[in-house]
């Protein structure tokens, strides 16, 4: 690596040493993948969606490949702040990356509650907010799909929030630049997007569904493309910083997001393919920055023409 | 330690019809235990998701591992074209295993339906116990016959009635009259059903191996869960991780 070469970028006054992050679900809390990758050469870790109670989640099935992705509909499960603040938070703090938790409920209230617990976690760089995820009843996708539900949650969240929030988006919506707007008049710090995009797989051989949820979030490479343009949309449609996700699994997937207008990016579901990729996309950047000499990486940031 | 590797194919032949024996020379052979699936991922971008399948044999003085498998989609149709010499990318070894200690020096079952049989053999060779392997076949194709012999008294069943007990697994341990102090078993869910209900009738401990569809394989992505009796370890919901928590469950500890 070049000497003068810089991989660190700013979100909301957080500094993260690289762009690169985890796509909550995807990574637990790290504990899993810490057998495969140094957690400390991650940008920042982003946990699993937290509520304030535990939460069993869906029926099985719950995953299906579908062609060049995936469909899930985990539910969110999840053990709740409790469980999260006793094991997961300390298992984090033995580490040089950022966290920032990712935050479910069914109502504003649960919301807030988990938000109000993480306040005094000195180790909680972040907080994102799930507002998208599609596989649940209650709330998530609700607050994220009618940018009134996304102006009123967020309001409330940034009222108790002492952390930076990063609103979760979805994808699964007819104006994203609406809603990326609204979260940012409502006093988000940043945008993350996208969340997976609602599909069905059905079995022909078994006339059934493949996931017991009957739809499930797509996720994967295929879903790469719309997520680049959502990006795009998004950060050009407002002024606060923008990660985006959606099928990277290499230096060269996550350049073109920057290139998009993202100023941090997550790895996703090429978690489950490759549980080295989030290091590998990381030493990816490097590699272009140097093909390229970028002094920067935030020079890459909505650097396309 | 698990992890992400390119192995080499040794060799591959088809034992019956759709299942396949093959031989890889890996690093993990060292380390697998019996019950430990590997995932098994295709070269084909389009799929994604790495294929869990059951680890039949070791040999680690040879760094070989064995897995027989039946072709079930595009994926393990793929892999039964690969011939020796040829690339394969691994992931493991993943889940827990069969506990040995719980039938060291007993009486037990070695319970194997259909394609649940191969990690039964690696099983049988480990366990130090008086050993009934009692395996269930579709038809008269039945494979891994001769090696499941070499390491215990082995009992056959088979639906058409083609080759010993017609019938399955419990219909042997019927017509035969077999008692045993503990049972491991692997294979379809309703057989596993019924190994649960035998052993809770007798109140004997029973460790059954589980499936579903996965997705990470490592725990981290909670899509392959099953309902447990207490609360689970990870997410204290009594949804328990079978690739990480499992795929072995002591069958009262779970809700199938």
């Amino acid at each position: 690596m070049g000497q003068k070469m810089n991989t660190q970028v700013t979100l909301a006054g957080v500094t993260l040493k690289n762009p690169v992050m985890t796509a909550s679900g995807t990574f637990g809390s790290g504990m899993e993948y810490s057998e495969f990758v140094d957690l400390n050469r991650l940008g920042a870790v982003v946990t699993k969606g937290v509520a304030n109670v535990p939460w069993p989640g869906n029926p099985t099935p719950r995953v299906a490949e579908v062609y060049g992705g995936m469909l899930n509909a985990i539910g969110l499960q999840n053990p709740g702040i409790d469980v999260f603040l006793e094991r997961d938070i300390p298992f984090l703090k033995q580490f040089d990356t950022r966290v920032i938790v990712n935050v479910c409920g069914k109502t504003v209230e649960d919301y807030v509650e988990v938000v109000e617990r993480l306040g005094e976690e000195r180790a909680v760089s972040m907080l994102e907010i799930n507002v998208s995820c599609p596989n649940v009843k209650e709330g998530a996708i609700a607050f994220g799909q009618n940018a009134q539900a996304l102006t009123h949650i967020t309001r409330e969240i940034k009222r108790h929030a002492k952390q930076p929030v990063i609103m979760k988006l979805s994808p699964n919506v007819t104006d994203i630049a609406e809603m990326a707007k609204a979260a940012e008049a409502a006093g988000a710090d940043a945008l993350s997007l996208i969340n997976t995009i609602t599909g069905m797989k059905i079995d022909i051989h078994k006339r059934k569904f493949a996931l017991a949820n009957r739809t499930g979030g797509m996720s994967g490479p295929a879903i790469k493309p719309i997520a680049v343009r959502m990006v795009y949309q998004a950060a050009h449609a407002v002024k606060i910083p923008v990660i985006g996700m959606g099928g990277i699994s290499s230096g060269e997937d996550a350049v073109e997001f920057l290139l998009a207008g993202a100023s941090a990016v997550s790895v996703g579901a090429m978690n489950f393919v490759n549980p080295y990729a989030t290091v590998e996309v990381a030493e990816g950047i490097e590699r272009y920055m140097e093909q390229y000499h970028v002094e920067n990486v935030t020079d890459l940031i909505g650097a396309v023409d | 330690m698990k992890e992400k590797q390119m192995a080499v194919v040794l060799s591959q032949k088809e034992i019956a019809q759709g299942i396949y024996d093959m031989w890889i020379e890996t690093s993990l052979a060292g380390e697998a235990k019996p019950g430990q699936f590997l995932g098994i991922y295709s070269r084909e971008k389009d799929k994604l998701l790495p294929r869990p399948i059951s680890i039949c044999e070791t040999a680690p003085e040879k760094k070989a591992l064995r897995i027989v498998y039946r072709v079930a989609g595009a994926g393990t149709g793929e892999f039964s074209g690969y011939g020796p010499g040829t690339g394969i990318a691994l992931l493991g070894p993943l889940g827990n295993g069969f506990p040995l200690e719980a039938g060291k020096g007993k009486k037990v079952f070695l319970l194997g339906g259909g394609i649940g049989i191969p990690p039964i053999l690696e099983l049988a060779k480990r366990l130090e116990a008086e050993k009934q392997i009692i395996a269930g076949y579709r038809d008269g194709a039945l494979f891994l016959k001769e090696d499941l012999e070499k390491y215990g008294s082995l009992y056959v069943a088979t639906e058409d009635g083609s080759a010993g007990t017609r019938g399955n697994v419990m219909d042997a341990i019927g017509e035969k009259g077999l008692e045993a102090e503990v049972i491991y078993a692997c294979g379809p869910m309703p057989m596993l059903r019924a190994v649960k209900k035998y052993a809770a009738d007798r109140h004997i401990p029973a460790y059954i191996s589980l499936e579903e569809h996965m997705a990470c394989g490592v725990g981290a992505c909670l899509g392959c869960v099953v309902r447990t009796k207490e609360k689970d370890p990870h997410s204290h919901v009594h949804n328990a991780r079978i690739c990480t928590d499992g795929p072995v469950f002591e069958a009262g500890d779970v809700e199938i």
